[in-house]
């Protein structure tokens, strides 16, 4: 996007929304829905979309259905099992085979998703809140504000995400809510780093200088015409760090810091099936496979954002 | 190097050190509740514990003291590398990190050295082939690299190569083949990002102006890359070393469990279990002070193994600096306005010695 759009685009309509994305419309087909939406597609229907982001896209989508809605893909209960049936290999009846309560491990899997993938999602809303907000404010007040803040997430990345994550999960206590909580923390720095360099690169342009001459509040200069360039990046980055955040929540919740182990849940799912490594390789494998390809998808997504906006 | 850049390093190291030890201490001493109670059981009352113990508790970690006492204290303690008594074990902490250090090492160098081969391969691989599909194949191996889940790859690991074929024993850290399972788990996410460093970086050098030169003087594309490029694009692959370090001590926390190791992972992992504040802490701050070292002594080293900077400290340190600042935005400035000026000059360089 040159300097000369966004002026442009400023001084046609500086109040009104949705007029800002005009420039995008002769490409997108379909540019009367509302800006996100159509950001959405954008980003998905204008460039190389091949054969792996439909894919990726696929299963993120089977996952949150598994999340929102477990009872569509399977009617098992994830949580009573039959005994008889113990430890029974993959089959037609039992997917991803049966646990050693005679579980169906692909029932608990699908109803882990929820517990997994809601923890991620705080995660990575935390991370995003926190750090969009620090880099924002640091980015565009320099000086005392800018040190300390930046300081404070240099610390942050000094200290490995999963040690920096098990340190605050010392503090609140065991939990999938706490482990949202300490995987956000985790997010912060990168989020803050991101926009602090986007805000910096906007804050003297042209149009920021004359909203600032006009007489906008620094609230309003922020929220009004630094925010919307810093989207692009960070949407690229909440994809990534989404990903980042599935396996950083499934870790802690192998290590045991998580919900406690009748709840079906990923990494607890890949934890409990451990001793029976020998015995039942299904317990470990699928649940483990789901994490990975969720993790995968993700990943392919951000890459696909992140090239679109270079390609733009 | 000048003795002024090197006591502004070290000073912004201690910086971090000191804020890392700041965070630390609010977070777990003070910030939600009664540590006291954390360390005698998670989600206790207060009144189900001996008062006399609790008492000796709060006065042994000066919490009876008003907060900003307590925190000189504390921070005193820690300029005197003293970390306090692990709650669990009665060790003291430092004893403690002391002792669970060298097998972690150990793991942790194995997985580096592994990684950095791997991902050298991988990197060198994918420039080099002519084969568009083997090239897009080399390419995202570290993007799946860095999403499969360490604690799931080690025990299909385990499940593989201990248990239907019995090559390498599944549990212990007695004989040295013991060891291969937990680097290889642990070297695939570090190779994942060397080799995704390192491909970016190669792919950078390789449409320098010097590389079209020496393909033209008639070197073959094996001897140019391994020759000239690789240790051009290296350089800022070592800019990581600090990341590296904080994933394999990261990583060493899930793979240490995976297959029963003691080490500093292992006891990261029960000092939470456990909530030993005290060892949880001295491991944080431990894991701080490797990340602050390791990016000083490569914030040293880079001057002196690249040359094109070699030559602007010098330019730069003739200039008397006034502030830590400006020295810092000083440093900053011709690290990042160097590559593009110089290596056309050491371009040009080149070209005359290959013409030579």
């Amino acid at each position: 996007m040159s300097l000369a759009t966004e002026l442009q685009k400023n001084a046609q309509l500086a109040p009104t929304g949705p007029g800002a994305a005009r420039p995008h419309e002769d490409r997108v087909p379909g540019g009367g829905t509302p800006g996100r939406l159509r950001r959405l597609t954008s980003a998905v229907g204008s460039t190389r979309i091949g054969i792996v982001e439909v894919i990726a896209i696929i299963v993120l989508g089977l996952a949150a259905l598994a999340a929102v809605w477990p009872t569509l893909l399977t009617s098992v209960d994830p949580l009573t099992g039959n005994p008889t049936d113990r430890l029974l290999a993959p089959s037609a009846e039992h997917v991803f085979g049966t646990d050693q309560l005679g579980r169906d491990v692909f029932a608990r899997t699908i109803h882990g998703s929820a517990q997994t993938l809601s923890a991620s999602l705080a995660a990575v809303l935390i991370g995003v809140g926190a750090g969009v907000l620090i880099g924002l404010l640091a980015g565009f007040f320099t000086g005392v504000l800018d040190a300390i803040f930046m300081r404070t997430v240099d610390v942050l990345q000094a200290v490995p995400g999963l040690l920096l994550s098990m340190a605050v999960i010392t503090a609140l206590g065991f939990g999938t809510l706490n482990v949202a909580v300490a995987v956000g923390v985790a997010a912060v720095p990168s989020f803050a780093r991101l926009t602090r360099a986007e805000v910096i690169r906007w804050r003297s342009t042209e149009f920021v200088r004359a909203a600032r001459a006009d007489g906008l509040s620094a609230a309003s200069v922020l929220a009004r015409h630094i925010l919307p360039q810093v989207r692009g990046p960070i949407g690229a980055l909440l994809a990534l760090e989404f990903g980042s955040a599935v396996l950083a929540v499934s870790a802690l919740s192998f290590l045991g810091f998580g919900a406690p182990p009748p709840q079906p849940e990923w990494g607890l799912l890949v934890s409990e099936g451990r001793d029976f490594l020998a015995a039942a390789w299904w317990m470990t494998t699928f649940p483990g496979l789901v994490v990975a390809a969720v993790v995968l998808a993700a990943n392919r997504l951000s890459h696909a954002v992140n090239s679109e906006k270079e390609f733009r | 190097m000048s003795l002024r850049y090197l006591a502004s390093r070290l000073a912004q190291g201690l910086l971090v050190l000191w804020i890392a030890f700041t965070f630390s201490f609010f977070l777990l001493y003070w910030l939600p509740g009664d540590p006291v109670i954390t360390m005698l059981g998670a989600g206790g009352e207060l009144q189900s514990f001996d008062p006399a113990e609790v008492a000796r508790l709060r006065a042994e970690f000066n919490l009876d003291q008003p907060l900003p006492i307590q925190y000189l204290l504390a921070l005193l303690a820690v300029v005197r590398l003293d970390f306090g008594t692990s709650i669990q074990a009665g060790t003291l902490v430092t004893e403690a990190i002391a002792a669970a250090l060298p097998p972690t090492l150990a793991l942790a160098a194995l997985a580096l050295g592994l990684a950095l081969a791997v991902g050298i391969v991988i990197a060198v691989a994918a420039t080099l082939t002519r084969r568009p599909w083997l090239r897009d194949t080399l390419a995202a191996l570290p993007g799946l690299g860095v999403a499969l889940p360490t604690f799931w790859v080690g025990l299909m690991l385990l499940q593989i190569f201990s248990f239907r074929l019995p090559f390498f024993p599944a549990v212990g850290t007695g004989s040295p083949a013991a060891i291969v399972l937990p680097a290889v788990t642990l070297a695939i996410p570090l190779s994942a990002i060397i080799a995704q460093v390192l491909f970016r970086s190669l792919q950078n050098a390789w449409i320098q102006p010097f590389v079209t030169t020496f393909h033209a003087s008639g070197y073959t594309r094996l001897r140019l890359l391994l020759r000239q490029a690789l240790p051009v694009a290296l350089l800022p692959a070592l800019t990581m070393g600090g990341v590296l370090f904080g994933q394999a001590l990261a990583g060493s926390v899930v793979v240490e469990n995976v297959f029963s190791r003691q080490g500093l992972g292992r006891l990261a992992q029960t000092s939470v279990t456990g909530q030993d504040i005290p060892l949880v802490q001295g491991i944080v701050l431990f894991a701080a002070a490797v990340f602050v070292f390791v990016n000083l002594i490569t914030d040293l080293t880079y001057p002196l193994l690249d040359p094109r900077l070699r030559g602007a400290r010098r330019k730069l340190e003739t200039k008397a600096s006034d502030t830590l600042a400006e020295a810092a935005d000083r440093e900053d400035a011709p690290a990042g306005a160097s590559p593009a000026g110089s290596t056309a000059e050491s371009a040009s360089t080149e070209t005359e010695g290959a013409r030579a």
